[in-house]
């Protein structure tokens, strides 16, 4: 025992006088994370591009970038004497001759998955606590980049089998470089080194794959989860939080072993599928033939977003001297998704300028008591699935006898119609939600006990809750309208920045006109000196 | 090992039976002969009389050219065949298979198509829609010869494929994988496994259909369907076709089999709810207060 303590403790002395990581190993393991499961979801991501750069690595091992025509030989019966490039004969190697290939290819398609779903749902907890405050904004801007690389990322994957799934994908893609004005066929020929579908495409989106766009992931992660560290991770109200602590568990030995032990889940939960339930058979989409499609083409669940407003837009399209702008293309796959990315990267300093607060913000807002960012939120996500949805009109059609265009016109009324009223809904649930909460401090817990008094009346019984419930059903601090600036000085001359400031007091109004001020501590001593009755 | 003989395919057919892509939204085009289904718009009389003579030598002309599909010789009989067809199917045929408001004229359709829509259950149609769906069969393999030997007396039309028509051991796998997914995916899906078509109407899977069904299904072109004429679609090609649908559909699938035939909309379905919903629940375990 203390031999080996002995031994320990030299290991970490040789270490320490070379590297100086006592201090630094000393500040971080006694750092504190909060517990929340939804603090989790951040590390749901980090471990599936884990286990893609695992899985990935063992794939670059078998896969051949070339697109080399070679006559397929292999075990695949039905695609026996096929032509085919080398990278699609390589990928088909993988699935049915490289032990354990086929299901390193599931684990690698299913983690992508994983990963940009978890992206997602992590940054949806992110918007509706509040947590891109001051001072996390640059790290919301990260987290951003994340996700567009995370698209790109897999995308190129994606493209990469070269089956005919694929080369239909890079197909559409190929269509929406070429709608840019002016410099579409140019950024074209610069990325495809030629006409469609070309033989360098496949090399260089894999080096981009393999290579560049993980190695800025990677180090984006880092900086990213450098940053957490750096600002403390952020925690719910509750009692004895404040803004200038953090309640939780030390880095070691707890939280350590919990996030240690949810790698574990996560990755046992990705083989598990991946052994289980199929995914992106290649070898029945055959190779890629420009001459060819195929119904049910669909792109991964990340980018149906995109597709799904291809779909739904009307074929539009200007002729100018000789030129056709494909309004059709241009503004489903470029300007739709850029206005939807831009406003969701900007949102935080949108916000901080609605509410000119340039304070810190650890404590995470409970969504309900934001009841307009919650509905801008909710609208986002609801647009975002409306288009997401109508990218598989055509399997939503078969799978339930509808009509595809039925469908499609639905989509896109829907478009424009249930964004606003989902606004509108969040909007108000959030205000009853905060109503009830201030009936509970008010009045109690509801206990569904009736009671009949004395003198005949019925009453429900209440139940008091605990200081420390209603320590966080009152602690968020009141938000209202910011006030009109000065319209004008003595010499009615409007100072600078007026206008801006009128918008600026128009946008806050809207923000925090309707709200409910939670219960203070004289509604409490009224209620309570007038007997409790209401 | 592929066949040397796609010379005597037409220029636009070139590549393994390719048929013009754009046949998706309504089929039989040039190539296959006329079929009159619609009636004639009034029109001045000598513009209908003129397109008269020219049908008339259209008809002609294509009964000269496809005597092997015209015989009327279906191995059924067309006696029993006639009263079976006016017990149920002249209430929407006709009495003659003229035709009528509630289900298009039988006349040059064939004894293939009546084994093909009987023998699959859309005929006799229970119910109109947007199209008429596969169902269980209501006759016996008896009585749909009979109405196909009558239905065959009513115009020449595709006769019923022969025993050597659905000969598989010489076909060829690969080169019909490629038919399939020139001619085919684009409505049923790479895997065979269906797609969707324009106002409710869709492609169904091809992948139970018995060999005979999908060589009547080629050669007649139900509904939405292309018409694939032995001009297309060599008989030898339509048997590789049949042979890739097979041995493709009976490849075994590994693990749960059914979510790959349906693509990745299917799949980001299954990783949202499932493997997503499972890391949550296990996040929320892993999180709750010990107590
Ligand atoms: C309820 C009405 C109805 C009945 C009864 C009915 N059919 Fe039909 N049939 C239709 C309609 C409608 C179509 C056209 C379907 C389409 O193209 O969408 C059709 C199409 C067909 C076709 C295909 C024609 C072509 O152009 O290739 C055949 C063959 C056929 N029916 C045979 C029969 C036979 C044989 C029976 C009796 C066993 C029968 N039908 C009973 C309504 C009916
Ligand atoms: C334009 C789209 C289209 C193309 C291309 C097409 N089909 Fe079809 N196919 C259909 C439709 C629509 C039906 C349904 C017809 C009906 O219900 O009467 C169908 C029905 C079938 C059926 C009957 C399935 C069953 O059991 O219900 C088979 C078999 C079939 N097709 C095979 C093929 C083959 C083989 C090819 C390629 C050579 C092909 N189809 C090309 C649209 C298409």
């Amino acid at each position: 025992m203390s031999m080996l303590g002995d031994a320990a403790g030299g290991a970490g002395r040789y270490l320490d006088d070379r590297l100086g990581l006592a201090k630094v190993v000393r500040k971080n393991i006694r750092k504190v994370f909060p517990d929340h499961w939804s603090f989790m979801l951040g590390e749901i991501t980090l471990y599936s591009f884990i286990i893609l750069l695992l899985s990935g690595t063992f794939l670059t091992l078998f896969f051949d970038p070339s697109m080399t025509e070679t006559v397929y030989n292999g075990a695949y019966g039905p695609l026996r004497g096929e032509e085919m490039s080398r990278a699609y004969a390589s990928a088909l190697e993988i699935s049915f001759e490289v032990r354990g290939g086929l299901i390193m290819r599931h684990i690698h398609h299913w983690a992508a998955l994983i990963f940009i779903a978890g992206m997602v749902v992590h940054a949806f907890r992110t918007f509706f606590t509040g947590a891109f405050r001051k001072p996390r904004e640059i790290n919301w801007l990260l987290g951003v980049a994340l996700l567009v690389l995370g698209l790109l990322e897999g995308f190129m994957g994606y493209s990469l089998p070269d089956d005919l799934l694929s080369g239909t994908g890079l197909r559409i893609a190929e269509g929406v470089i070429l709608s840019i004005p002016l410099v579409g066929s140019y950024i074209l020929m610069f990325f495809f080194g030629g006409e469609f579908p070309g033989v360098d495409l496949i090399p260089r989106m894999y080096m981009v794959h393999i290579l560049l766009v993980p190695g800025l992931i990677l180090a984006l992660i880092a900086a990213h989860v450098g940053l957490v560290t750096y600002h403390k991770h952020t925690q719910y109200p509750g009692a004895g939080r404040t803004e200038k602590n953090v309640v939780g568990y030390p880095l070691l030995p707890v939280y350590a072993a919990k996030a240690g032990g949810f790698f574990f889940v996560v990755f046992g939960v990705i083989c598990g599928i991946a052994a289980l339930v199929p995914i992106n058979p290649i070898w029945q989409y055959g190779p890629y033939d420009p001459s060819e499609v195929t119904a049910g083409s669909q792109p991964d669940w990340y980018i149906g977003f995109l597709e799904g407003s291809l779909r739904l837009m009307p074929n539009w399209e200007i002729e100018f001297w000789g030129n056709t702008l494909s309004l059709n293309v241009l503004i489903p796959s470029l300007v739709v998704p850029g206005i939807m990315f831009t406003i969701f990267a900007l949102y935080p300093f949108i916000e901080a300028w609605v509410t000119g607060d340039k304070r810190e913000h650890h404590i995470l807002d409970r969504p309900r008591n934001q009841p307009v960012r919650t509905g801008l939120g909710v609208m986002f996500i609801t647009s975002y699935t409306i288009l997401w949805i109508a990218g598989g009109n055509d399997i939503i059609a078969i799978t339930f006898g509808l009509s595809i265009n039925a469908i499609t016109w639905f989509m896109r009324i829907a478009f424009f119609v249930l964004p606003p009223l989902a606004f509108w809904v969040t909007k108000r649930a959030c205000l009853g939600l905060q109503h009830r909460d201030k009936d509970k401090v008010l009045h109690g817990r509801e206990t569904g006990i009736l009671m009949q008094l004395p003198h005949g009346e019925f009453i429900e019984v209440h139940e008091p809750i605990t200081p420390e419930e209603r320590w966080r059903l009152t602690s968020q601090e009141i938000q209202r309208p910011a006030a009109l600036p000065a319209s004008a000085d003595g010499n009615g001359v409007a100072p600078r920045g007026a206008l801006a400031g009128k918008l600026r007091s128009k946008v806050s109004r809207w923000y925090f006109e309707d709200r409910v001020e939670p219960a203070t501590p004289a509604d409490v001593h009224e209620l309570e000196s007038s007997g409790g009755h209401h | 090992m592929r066949p040397e003989d796609s010379s005597d395919l037409a220029p636009a057919t070139a590549a393994a039976g390719a048929v013009e892509p754009d046949a998706v939204e309504r089929a039989p085009a040039a190539a296959v002969p006329a079929r009159t289904r619609k009636p004639l718009r009034r029109r001045p009389l000598g513009a209908s009389l003129l397109l008269l003579v020219a049908l008339g030598l259209v008809g002609a002309v294509y009964s000269l050219f496809a005597p092997a599909n015209a015989d009327v010789d279906a191995p059924g009989s067309a006696q029993a065949g006639r009263e079976l067809f006016l017990a149920n199917c002249s209430s929407c045929h006709g009495t003659q298979g003229q035709g009528s408001s509630a289900g298009p004229t039988l006349v040059g359709v064939g004894a293939a198509s009546v084994e093909f829509q009987v023998g699959t259950g859309r005929m006799p149609l229970a119910q109109p829609g947007a199209q008429a769906p596969r169902d269980y069969v209501r006759f016996s393999d008896e009585e749909i010869a009979d109405m196909a030997a009558y239905v065959a007396t009513l115009g020449p039309g595709p006769s019923i494929p022969s025993d050597e028509d659905l000969d598989l051991s010489e076909a060829d796998v690969t080169r019909g994988g490629d038919i399939f997914r020139t001619n085919c995916t684009m409505c049923h899906n790479y895997a065979g496994s269906g797609g969707a078509l324009t106002e409710g109407k869709y492609a169904p899977s091809v992948n139970q259909t018995s060999p005979r069904h999908i060589y009547e299904a080629m050669l007649t072109g139900p509904q939405n369907m292309p018409v694939f004429a032995d001009s297309q679609l060599t008989p030898e090609m339509k048997r590789d076709v049949i042979a890739y649908i097979k041995t493709s559909s009976e490849h075994p699938s590994p693990g749960i089999t059914g979510l790959g035939a349906l693509g990745p909309s299917a799949e980001g379905l299954f990783g949202w709810v499932v493997a997503l919903g499972l890391l949550l629940a296990c996040a929320v375990w892993l999180t709750q207060k010990a107590k």
